[in-house]
C-alpha cells in the first residue's frame, strides 16, 4: 500500500517535472524567434510594395507586433496554457486546427517506424548474440558502419530514384494516389502501404542498426549471467534457455533506449516529410519556418516537445512496469 | 596508430587537402554559370557533370568540402568545449552544480533539438558562422557526460590528493590532472561529432535553411536532386558520396582510436 504511493508520487513528480521544461523551451524559442532580424510584417510587406503604413499598423496591432517582448509572452503563455496558440499568420486559420489535421499523420509514421525497428532489430539482435564474431554478426556490424555514415535524406532520394522513377514501382511524394477515394478498402491500405513503405523504411534504418546493436551487446551480458548456466545444468531445453531467461533480461533495457532515440527520428520528420511530399506535421513546421509564421512556430515547438517528452516519460515508466523486480518493490 | 585508424584519415586528409587547395584544384569557378552546358552529363570537359545553372559538379564538390568540413569540426570544437566546461563543473563540484547541469543535459537528450536548431537558423540568418554556433550550442550534451563522469572517477584518487597537499588549486588540479585522463574518449567522441555535425549541416543545407546558396556546401548541392531525380543521376550522386565518404573516413579515425584505447 506504503509503495503504491510513493510510484503514484514518483509518476506524478515526473509529470509535473515536464511544465517547467515547457515553460523552458517556450520560453527560449520565442526568445530565438522574436529577438531574431526580421519580422513577419516586413516579410509580408516586402511581397506588396503598395501596402501603405496605416494597413502595416493595422497588421501589427492584430499580430500584437507593437507591444513589448515581455507583454508578449506573457500574452502568449496565457493563451497557450489553454490551448489557444492564436492564428497562422499565413491563412488567419487557428493554429491548433492546423496542427490537429497534420499531426496524426506525422505521429502514425513515427509510430509504423518504431514498430518496424523492433521487429526487425530484436531478432536480428538476438541472432547476432547466439553467435558473436559470426558471419551475420561481422555483417551487421559492416552494415552499421555504412548506416550511420549515409546521410539518410539521400539514401531516401536515391532509393526514390531507384524505385519510384527506374523500377516505377512504388510512387515518389504523398501518402496517397489521386483516385484514393475511389478504391475499395483494400485498396486504399494497398495505396497507402505503397506511399508509406519508403518512408518508413528509410527513416527506421540507422534505428534498426542502432537498436539491433544494443540488443546484441544486451543478450551477450544476460547469456553470461550464472542463472543461464543454472537454467541450462537444470536440463531446461535450449530455447526455454534463451527465449524464457535471457531474452526476458535482455530485451528490458531496450525501452529506455528506445524513448532516448524517439527525439531524433521525430527530427527527421522534417526532412522526410519534406522529401516524400508527405504533409505532417514536420512540414508545417518547415513551411512554418520558411513563412516565419510565429505561432504556428511556438505552437509546433511546444506540442512536439510535449509529445516527446511524454512518450520519454511513458518509456520510462513502462520499464518500470515491466520489470517484475521494479514492479513487486513498488 | 593501427589500419583503421590511418585509413580514416588518409580519406579525411584527402578532403582536407584538397578543400585547401580548392583554387588550384577546381577545373572552373564553383560559381561560374554557363548557360551553354546546362546538366550536362559527367564528361571529359565536365568530370562530374554540371547543375541546372551549368556549374561544374566537381568545381562545386571541392569548395563545398571547404563548407562542410569546417562547419562540422568548428561546430564540434564548440561543443567540446562547452562540453568540458559543463562536465568539469557538474563533476567535480557535485551538488547543486551537479544537479542543475545533468537536469539540464538530460531535457537536451530527450528533446527534438532539430526542431528549435531549425527556428534558429531560419531566424538568426543562415551564415555559416551561425550554423556552426548553433549546432555546438545543441551538442555539447555527450562530451559532458563524459567529462563529468571520468573527473568523477578521479576525485578520491590519490594523485588528486597528492597534487592538492602540493598546493594546487581547484583548476589546476582539474585542467592538469584530472582532463588528460579523459583526452581519449574525448578525442574518440569529438571524432564521431564531427561525422554528426557535417550530417547535420548536409540536412539543414538540404532543407534550405543551412549554408546558403551561391555558395556550394555538400547539403545544399543536394537541394536540387529532388527536382532533377531521373533526369540527372549525377547531382544527387556527388555530392551525397561526398558527404558519405567524410563521414566514413571521421568515423574510422574514431573507430581506429577507440581500439588503441582498449
Amino acid at each position: 500500500m506504503v509503495s503504491e504511493v510513493i510510484m503514484k508520487k514518483y509518476i506524478l513528480g515526473r509529470i509535473l517535472g515536464i511544465i517547467p521544461l515547457l515553460f523552458g523551451i517556450s520560453l527560449l524559442s520565442f526568445a530565438v524567434i522574436n529577438l531574431a532580424p526580421g519580422k513577419p510584417v516586413a516579410l509580408e510587406n516586402s511581397l506588396n510594395p503598395r501596402i501603405s503604413a496605416q494597413t502595416l499598423l493595422r497588421l501589427q496591432k492584430l499580430y500584437e507586433l507593437d507591444k513589448p517582448l515581455h507583454e508578449r509572452y506573457w500574452n502568449w503563455l496565457k493563451r497557450a496554457a489553454v490551448l489557444d496558440f492564436g492564428r497562422s499568420f499565413g491563412d488567419n486559420r487557428p493554429v491548433m486546427d492546423k496542427i490537429a489535421e497534420r499531426l496524426p499523420i506525422t505521429v502514425a509514421i513515427n509510430l509504423l517506424s518504431l514498430l518496424l525497428i523492433l521487429a526487425a532489430a530484436i531478432p536480428l539482435g538476438v541472432r547476432c548474440a547466439l553467435r558473436p564474431d559470426g558471419v551475420l554478426d561481422k555483417s551487421l556490424t559492416a552494415a552499421m558502419f555504412f548506416i550511420f555514415a549515409v546521410p539518410t535524406f539521400w539514401l531516401a532520394l536515391l532509393l526514390m530514384n531507384f524505385f519510384g522513377i527506374t523500377l516505377r514501382w512504388l510512387p515518389v511524394s504523398g501518402i496517397t494516389s489521386l483516385d484514393y477515394e475511389y478504391l475499395s478498402p483494400t485498396g486504399k491500405a494497398a495505396d497507402l502501404f505503397r506511399h508509406l513503405f519508403l518512408p518508413v523504411t528509410v527513416s527506421s534504418l540507422g534505428g534498426i542498426a542502432a537498436m539491433a546493436r544494443y540488443m546484441r551487446s544486451s543478450m551477450i551480458d544476460a547469456l553470461a549471467q550464472p542463472y543461464i548456466r543454472m537454467a541450462r545444468a537444470k536440463g531446461l531445453p535450449e530455447s526455454s534457455v534463451l527465449y524464457k531467461h535471457a531474452f526476458r533480461n535482455a530485451v528490458m533495457p531496450l525501452v529506455t533506449i528506445l524513448g532516448l532515440s524517439l527525439p531524433g527520428l521525430v527530427g527527421g520528420s522534417v526532412i522526410f516529410e519534406s522529401i516524400f511530399s508527405i504533409p505532417g506535421a514536420g512540414r508545417l513546421f518547415y513551411e512554418a519556418v520558411m513563412m516565419r509564421d510565429y505561432p504556428l512556430i511556438m505552437a509546433e515547438v511546444v506540442i512536439v516537445s510535449l509529445l516527446t517528452m511524454s512518450a520519454n516519460l511513458l518509456a520510462d515508466l513502462s520499464y518500470a512496469w515491466i520489470d517484475p523486480r521494479l514492479r513487486d518493490k513498488r | 596508430m593501427n589500419k583503421t585508424t590511418l585509413t580514416g584519415i588518409c580519406m579525411v586528409g584527402i578532403m582536407a587537402l584538397a578543400a585547401l587547395a580548392a583554387p588550384w584544384l577546381s577545373p572552373c569557378q564553383p560559381g561560374q554559370i554557363d548557360a551553354g552546358s546546362i546538366l550536362c552529363a559527367p564528361s571529359s570537359s565536365h568530370l562530374l557533370g554540371t547543375d541546372s545553372l551549368g556549374r561544374d559538379v566537381l568545381s562545386r564538390l571541392i569548395y563545398g568540402a571547404r563548407i562542410s568540413l569546417s562547419v562540422g569540426i568548428i561546430a564540434v570544437g564548440i561543443s567540446t568545449i562547452l562540453g568540458v566546461f559543463f562536465g568539469a563543473l557538474a563533476g567535480f563540484y557535485g551538488k547543486a552544480a551537479d544537479a542543475l547541469i545533468m537536469r539540464v543535459v538530460d531535457v537536451l537528450l530527450c528533446f527534438p533539438t532539430f526542431f528549435l536548431i531549425l527556428a534558429a537558423v531560419a531566424f538568426l540568418d543562415s551564415s555559416i558562422f551561425n550554423i556552426m554556433v548553433i549546432i555546438g550550442l545543441t551538442n555539447w550534451m555527450g562530451p559532458a557526460r563524459l567529462v563529468r563522469a571520468e573527473i568523477m572517477a578521479l576525485k578520491e584518487r590519490e594523485f588528486v590528493e597528492a597534487a592538492r597537499a602540493c598546493g594546487a588549486g581547484n583548476l589546476r588540479i582539474i585542467v592538469r590532472h584530472m582532463l588528460p585522463n579523459a583526452c581519449g574518449p574525448l578525442l574518440v567522441n569529438a571524432t564521431l561529432s564531427v561525422a554528426g555535425a557535417i550530417l547535420l549541416e548536409s540536412g539543414l543545407s538540404f532543407l534550405g535553411l543551412g549554408v546558403q546558396p551561391p555558395v556550394p556546401s555538400w547539403g545544399n548541392m543536394l537541394t536540387e536532386a529532388k527536382a532533377t531525380l531521373g533526369v540527372a543521376w549525377w547531382i544527387t550522386v556527388f555530392p551525397g558520396s561526398a558527404i558519405f565518404l567524410a563521414i566514413i573516413g571521421f568515423n574510422f579515425i574514431a573507430e581506429g582510436i577507440r581500439k588503441d584505447l582498449g
